[in-house]
């Protein structure tokens, strides 16, 4: 019955399952760089970076703003615990662009004080979720 | 024998109390479905999480991490998980034991970090140092504020501080057991054998990126994290749970009490209208 294109992502938050499917391909940013995983990809677990999930299914295509957690990937499934992670329908655009604002004001500033580090995080959260609503 | 009308202000003012508890069981009763729902929600993340952490940690083995290893100072920190409000049967004060009574533990070397307002009264009351207490995370368990107070505590670990971090709280096993347990957070303890050949087949083969201890970098707060708003959901319909049964109880002795004051005051009352005919007749014949 399985098709042989598809696998089983499971999606899971601490406060709900996020999403469960069966899917042809899934695409996410990792620390290691942006990657697309397809059936049968050898084990790996890989931490994720924000940016955007696509998720391929027969029917069509998904979209989500993830942002952190990490991911195990098996070749018959693969499963994403997000720490945070939001469907378009469930951003506010405006605060995010106004967090992009911030962010790029702290980084340009360039103050003695500033946590450079949690200012681009926050960036690139910002980024990710303008960049899904489109 | 007491008068009609002290039983029978008795036994009102114990229909009072049953009426509260009553409520209170009702209350509790809605609540704890929700907490459970929500505690069965978030399972498969912790249940997830636990795994991946422990076959990173078998197959890494005994590597020299900062978070694997304990911590110079003795001093130890616990997050001791309790209720903001009593009348929860022995909920708060058995959480609360388990580390007064624990019995390696010494009062000077514990930092404790409260989560609820009992608990924190508890400790202050009887000198323990209490780092910190919030009391509205129990309310309505948040992961971001799990993971601010994560930070923090991996931040003292980091620098020195603290040797070890510990949790306490009450495990949620059913609707009528809750189980006080105390449960080592920080240095990680790989789990031991149970359930390690199983795990190995499939750790075996797994691969990382980026490599091990940068993971276990990132990786251990999470860990850690959701471990702490894990037990939060637990505690959170644990001390439901307790409060039903204790209310549940309360109810049943009311009801116990009642049935008993009436079997008295009806009794009171036969006699007293003994009493009446007897004195009645008596005059009648003293007349006669």
């Amino acid at each position: 019955m399985a098709d042989k294109n598809e696998f089983l992502l499971r999606i899971i938050t601490p406060d709900r399952v996020f999403y469960e499917n069966r899917v042809e391909m899934v695409e996410f940013n990792t620390t290691e760089g942006e990657i697309g995983v397809l059936p049968g990809h050898i084990p790996m677990t890989v931490i994720v970076k924000p940016g955007i999930l696509h998720i391929s299914e027969a029917e069509g295509e998904k979209k989500a703003a993830l942002h952190a957690g990490f991911a195990e990937i098996l070749p018959e499934s693969a499963t994403i615990l997000a720490e945070i992670i939001e469907w378009p329908g469930e951003i506010d655009e405006d605060r995010a662009k106004s967090a992009r604002e911030r962010a790029e004001k702290r980084l340009s500033s360039k103050a003695p004080n500033t946590d450079i580090a949690k200012a681009e995080t926050a960036l690139q959260r910002a980024l990710a979720r303008i960049e899904v609503l489109k | 024998m007491a008068s009609m009308r002290d039983i029978k202000r008795r036994k009102s003012s114990i229909q009072g109390t049953q009426q509260i508890t009553k409520a209170m069981k009702l209350v509790s009763t809605v609540k704890l479905q929700r907490a459970r729902a929500s505690a069965e929600r978030s399972k498969g993340y912790f249940n997830c999480m636990y795994d991946t952490v422990n076959s990173i940690l078998q197959r890494v083995g005994q590597i020299d991490h900062k978070y694997l290893t304990s911590g110079a100072s003795s001093r130890k920190a616990v997050i001791v998980i309790t209720g903001n409000r009593g009348l929860a049967g022995g909920y708060n004060s058995n959480v609360i034991k388990l580390v007064t009574r624990h019995p390696q533990w010494r009062k000077e070397n514990l930092e404790i970090y409260c989560l609820g307002t009992k608990g924190r009264d508890a400790f202050v009351r009887s000198g323990y140092s209490v780092r910190e207490c919030d009391a509205e995370i129990v309310e309505s368990p948040l992961y971001k504020d799990a993971a601010a107070l994560c930070d923090r505590l991996l931040t003292s670990f980091a620098e020195g501080e603290i040797g070890e971090i510990w949790l306490a709280y009450t495990n949620f096993k059913n609707t009528v057991s809750h189980i006080p347990t105390l449960l080592q957070l920080l240095p990680v303890q790989a789990s031991g054998a149970e359930g390690g050949s199983a795990e190995k087949e499939s750790a075996a083969v797994m691969n990382f990126e980026p490599e091990d201890s940068e993971a276990l970098d990132m990786l251990i707060p999470k860990y850690v994290t959701s471990l702490i708003y894990g037990a939060l959901r637990e505690s959170v319909a644990s001390e439901n749970g307790a409060r039903m049964q204790a209310m549940d109880n309360a109810t049943s002795n009311a009801e116990e009490i009642i049935s008993d004051l009436t079997l008295k005051y009806n009794r009171a009352r036969q006699g007293s209208i003994t009493q009446e005919l007897t004195e009645i007749i008596a005059g009648a014949e003293a007349l006669g």
